[in-house]
């Protein structure tokens, strides 16, 4: 971009929308842009993975069993001359499925929570928040494990376990956000000109949520992604013959000794995944910040 | 105060019966009961009734219930009752032997990651945009995008299977320094990474406060300003977080202790849960609930001693 457009551009900064600004602020940062493009890099991977990954998920070459890296398998393989590579592709589906859909269930569960909590006070309030308070006296890894042995082995049951205490925070932050903004100038103005509920939360409220709500989503997917990885270490992830990341770290770290690369390739791709979507989050955070100035 | 403290103690019977119920029930609805685990891990056929009456022993026969009641009775006495995996040994002898590791890996872990978590981020919020910054930033990251199991099994291969350097696991106690050398880095991840932060954002914001800005235009020597303006006032929001932060870090981490064979209580619950011990998982648990509860609380005391501004007694 020429400079001609810039000072045009902020020159303009008084009448963009926040979505505007904070596209142009986003597009700005050059860490969040290649953070963004790690994240939709893999998301392409692992929806293409059929047709990109040089070997089937399952296809054993018995030629080469627990062969480290070599031309023909660039991550090697594991006990069944299984491709890494190609695992890791398909293994990704789940990983990254599980923490996008962890994210959006406890969004679904919490957003209502806290706003209901937040809107109308007095016992509903009360009674939500001891809730908040029981369920985070529990030791999250507990309930996790509990939940995941009661419900049937599989995916879904993976999300719903993640998912049963991870609404609190997205709660939490709806709730403390719509109480501080009920007591804004511009709200009380708004009531007082004579506009009904229904306008102050379509137009003030749910407007001056959605920000915060994008930001802990984007930064809530790695966690979720690093719980499934923790329940995937476990042995009580996803079964086989699907597989995500972590689980086959799991699997194989007894080997590690002989077979290095069945650990160390998982991890180095859920790191680098993890920290491009942090990344991503605080970006966004700062980008939807006003007061910071970019 | 005093109504303060009352309130606070309600609230933790209230939550303690909540949690027990949870657990139990949850646990309980676990396909499998104990004497099956024990078939299982045995690989050998119990009879039926052997455990028929193994069940009518430990009162497995009653109804959920009962069960229940029955618990919470002999719990308010301070009896969690008889493992049924360690057979003879009660749970309260068995967490006095397991939790003592847990907690001496809790404490180093804690005290690494005060130095370094306080420090970097002390380091980077007083030099915004230098090198410090950067470095805390990138620890952060780095603590952030690496789970510390992931951590703790590279660091096992590279360090004490290639390298050689320390043994790749075992326990002696906080004396031998090289078996907690690695299990004391990996758990430290998440705590550097909670302290680092929140220390960067609370000294920054103090930076920028009017009061500040004051202290060093009536020209105080800068070591008084940073020590009595800054730190103090960035001290509280830090402490908010690391209360509940030991209560989780000393009643062990099961990846940590797992990965590196230390018999602590994580990775003691997690085995019971595998064999379906139940009076053992419910008594961690409501131990771990009781530590996080009261820490909670001890850190609202504290705020309101740090912070002349809070105030719980006028609710209402």
């Amino acid at each position: 971009m020429d400079s001609a457009d810039t000072a045009t551009l902020s020159t303009s900064a008084v009448y963009r929308s926040v979505g505007q600004a904070f596209w142009y602020r986003l597009r700005h940062n050059r860490r969040a842009m290649v953070a963004l493009g790690v994240v939709l890099l893999e998301i392409v991977i692992v929806i293409f993975a059929p047709w990109i990954a040089p070997y089937e998920p399952g296809e054993t070459d018995y030629e080469a069993l627990w062969s480290p890296p070599t031309a023909k398998h660039w991550m090697g393989t594991d006990d069944l001359g299984r491709d890494v590579m190609s695992r890791l592709m398909y293994g990704g589906r789940i990983s990254i499925a599980v923490g996008i859909l962890a994210q959006i269930t406890q969004v679904v569960i919490g957003l209502p929570i806290g706003a209901v909590a937040g809107l109308m006070g007095r016992w509903v309030d009360y009674a939500f928040m001891r809730l908040i308070d029981i369920l985070s006296s529990v030791p999250n890894m507990l309930l996790y494990l509990l939940m995941v042995l009661v419900l049937p082995r599989g995916f879904v049951s993976i999300v719903i376990a993640l998912s049963v205490t991870g609404w609190i925070g997205i709660a939490r932050l709806v709730r403390g956000q719509v109480l501080s903004l009920k007591t804004t100038d511009y709200v009380r103005a708004a009531r007082g000109m004579g506009a009904d509920t229904r306008h102050i939360i379509v137009s003030h409220l749910v407007r001056n949520t959605l920000s915060p709500v994008v930001v802990s989503i984007t930064i809530g997917i790695p966690g979720s992604m690093m719980a499934e990885a923790g329940l995937s270490f476990l042995g009580l992830g996803i079964t086989p013959p699907m597989t995500s990341w972590v689980q086959m770290m799991g699997l194989y770290q007894a080997y590690i000794q002989t077979s290095w690369h069945l650990t160390v390739f998982p991890a180095l791709v859920l790191s680098l995944t993890m920290l491009a979507w942090f990344v991503l989050g605080d970006a966004m955070r700062d980008a939807f910040d006003p007061t910071i100035q970019v | 105060m005093f109504r303060f403290i009352l309130i606070r103690t309600g609230g933790l019977i209230g939550v303690l019966l909540a949690v027990s119920l949870l657990t139990f029930f949850l646990m309980h609805w676990v396909p499998g009961g104990p004497f099956d685990a024990m078939t299982a891990a045995t690989a050998q056929m119990i009879p039926v009734e052997l455990v028929e009456n193994m069940e009518k022993l430990y009162g497995l026969d009653k109804p959920l219930w009962v069960q229940y009641w029955l618990f919470l009775k002999a719990a308010l006495r301070g009896d969690f009752g008889y493992s049924y995996y360690a057979s003879g040994r009660s749970i309260n002898e068995l967490i006095r032997e397991h939790w003592p590791h847990s907690i001496q890996i809790g404490v180093l872990t804690l005290g690494f990651s005060a130095i370094v978590g306080l420090g970097l981020g002390i380091f980077s919020a007083m030099n915004p945009g230098k090198w410090p910054d950067f470095l805390g930033t990138g620890v952060s990251l780095f603590c952030m995008s690496v789970p510390s199991f992931v951590f703790a099994k590279l660091m096992q291969y590279f360090i004490a299977v290639k390298l050689g350097w320390l043994p790749t696991s075992g326990w002696e106690g906080w004396v031998e320094p090289k078996y907690w050398v690695m299990p004391v880095l990996a758990n430290s991840l998440g705590p550097v990474l909670t302290l680092q932060r929140y220390t960067r954002s609370a000294i920054s914001d103090v930076m920028r406060a009017n009061y500040v800005r004051t202290a060093h235009a009536k020209g105080l020597n800068r070591r008084r300003v940073t020590l009595i303006h800054i730190f103090k006032n960035a001290l509280t929001p830090v402490v908010t977080v690391a209360g509940p932060m030991t209560a989780s870090l000393i009643t062990g981490s099961l990846f940590i202790e797992g990965i590196f064979r230390i018999p602590g209580l994580g990775w003691y619950t997690n085995a019971a849960l595998g064999r379906r011990d139940y009076p053992l998982i419910l008594a961690s648990t409501l131990l771990w609930t009781t530590l996080i509860s009261i820490t909670y609380f001890v850190t609202d005391i504290i705020y309101a001693l740090l912070d002349p501004r809070v105030a719980y007694v006028k609710e209402r």
